[in-house]
């Protein structure tokens, strides 16, 4: 075991893992994240704590994530390198480990751009796959990226995102490829609406003989309305949403109740996908929905390891 | 070359009131090929400022000059009398040419009347854009000879991310996506195992963030 995460021992175990976006709030709100942990905490194995998602301020992921730790809920903490340079991200990890985080996703950020704060300075002092590397360091080395040691274990589980519907398509299992040799233990993959663009990649990453090497959790996110369908068909850079399920929303009598078939669809085919070891929903700003999908897809009761 | 742009008319007129005898200062090289800063940019904006002034009755004259290179002493030196001659001098160079003023003449007002935007290249005539962000220590020989520093918004060293889509980068759809051109460039070249490697974490300290840098050459000082 690289972390002991409960996360770590679930996908090391063969079972098929569920886990799910947790946004912390904008404001102090301790019961807005444990709100959420008690809705989702036997639904799912670990909570993915955002990091300033889509470049908009909030409660730090370290914070939540403890909230949640608290709570007895497992965390995955989320860190961005759009917001830390090299000291701040190593200190930051000492601190999650100290105060118990074992596992942490890796990833570059949505630029500032996108956010609440467009005139901020991105920092960037390393890149995403960097980011890995440098957990892998502290993890298995004891060591800084200054090469001077760290006093202590760093018990992590490192996870990554893949967008397997970003261009050029054809890289993109090198890319993750790239991701599993900095030292990535399981990804979490952006959401997939297109199910055979997905498999295809999935195909790649088997010809690579990567789904041996890091475990790959499929996203998911439940569609509330035709309108958001059509918002991240058309204004969501990275996602590929298909045509039909847009029409599919803009026909269906309850839109919400379409929603969560779709995604049921195709969790239930991209379970059938062989290297998928998981499943990650993204529900913003639609968690209570969570449950019942995890019950529906059949994926109840999380198992106990 | 350095690519400048001239501020708004309003602000320079508003940053060059009161400076009765003011002088706009050209720069023949690169504010030049901006087309933000040579002798027709000067002359061009003397006029506008002297209309400006006429219609608010204002007093003072508007003086113009250029010299080849506002970073360079010996040109600057050059303005010694016709500074001397005015209130303050409102420079069209980029913002290295407008220290170097600040720092020969120093009881001068120096005003800046371009903004300094990226080191660059012409692509079509009208438009420039960032080529080279200066880090100190090149990557080009990796990179397929294109610089994902300057060009990558999230200067990725082991692009591309998520966000690339068609060719272009999430954040706006007219900047093309660095690391789609350099995977372009470098399959055509029949170079692609260099995007296997991961690129390691860069050194910063051989750009600005090592603290202002200075170039000292023993072998050519006099």
């Amino acid at each position: 075991m690289k972390s002991g995460s409960n996360l770590e021992k679930i996908l090391a175990s063969g079972q098929f893992a569920v886990t799910a976006e947790c946004g912390p709030p904008k404001g102090v709100s301790a019961k807005a994240i444990q709100r959420k942990g008690d809705l989702l905490k036997f639904h799912c194995d670990a909570l993915n704590v955002t990091d300033n998602q889509t470049a908009i301020v909030r409660m730090s992921s370290l914070s939540g994530c403890v909230l949640l730790q608290q709570m007895g809920v497992e965390p995955v903490m989320q860190m961005v390198v759009r917001d830390r340079n090299r000291l701040a991200i190593q200190s930051d990890i000492l601190g999650a480990v100290a105060l118990g985080i074992r596992n942490v996703l890796c990833l570059s950020g949505d630029h500032q751009k996108f956010g609440n704060h467009p005139g901020a300075k991105g920092v960037y002092d390393i890149d995403s796959i960097q980011l890995i590397q440098t957990l892998k360091l502290m993890r298995d080395e004891k060591k800084f990226l200054s090469g001077e040691d760290i006093s202590g274990e760093i018990p992590l589980f490192i996870g990554a995102a893949a967008n397997p519907f970003a261009d050029p398509f054809e890289f993109r299992a090198v890319r993750l490829a790239k991701k599993v040799k900095a030292g990535a233990d399981f990804i979490q993959t952006q959401a997939i609406f297109d199910v055979p663009k997905f498999a295809r990649w999935m195909e790649m990453v088997r010809d690579r003989g990567l789904d041996k090497k890091v475990h790959i959790l499929a996203g998911v996110i439940p569609v509330k309305s035709v309108g958001m369908a059509r918002y991240m068909k058309n204004n969501v850079s990275g996602l590929s949403v298909p045509k039909e399920l847009v029409d599919r929303m803009a026909d269906a009598k309850d839109a919400k109740e379409e929603g969560v078939n779709t995604c049921l669809e195709i969790i239930e085919q991209i379970k059938e996908i062989d290297g998928v070891h998981g499943v990650h929903i993204m529900a913003v700003a639609w968690e209570d929905i969570v449950p019942s999908i995890v019950d529906k897809a059949g994926l109840m009761p999380r198992p106990i390891v | 070359m350095i690519t400048t742009e001239q501020k708004k008319f309003e602000e320079i007129e508003q940053m060059t009131k009161g400076y009765n005898r003011l002088l706009v200062l050209g720069c023949e090289t690169c504010s030049a090929m901006s087309f933000a800063g040579g002798q027709r940019q000067v002359s061009e904006l003397a006029v506008a400022l002297r209309i400006a002034r006429k219609t608010a009755a204002q007093e003072g004259e508007i003086l113009e000059d250029a010299v080849a290179r506002q970073c360079e002493p010996e040109f600057v030196d050059l303005l010694m009398d016709i500074v001397a001659d005015c209130d303050a001098v409102l420079s069209l160079a980029c913002g290295a040419g407008v220290q170097m003023l600040a720092e020969r003449f120093p009881d001068k007002i120096i005003l800046p009347g371009c903004n300094t935007m990226f080191l660059g290249v012409t692509e079509e005539f009208g438009v420039w854009s960032e080529s080279c962000a200066g880090c100190g220590s090149c990557i080009l020989d990796k990179t397929g000879g294109l610089c994902p520093i300057a060009r990558c918004s999230k200067r990725l060293f082991n692009g591309p991310c998520g966000g690339s889509q068609n060719g272009k980068c999430e954040i706006n759809p007219n900047v093309d996506c660095v690391w789609q051109l350099i995977y372009d460039r470098l399959k055509g070249l029949n170079q692609l195992e260099k995007l296997e490697e991961i690129f390691p974490i860069k050194d910063w300290s051989s750009s600005f963030h090592g603290g202002t840098r200075k170039i000292v050459r023993e072998d050519l000082k006099l």
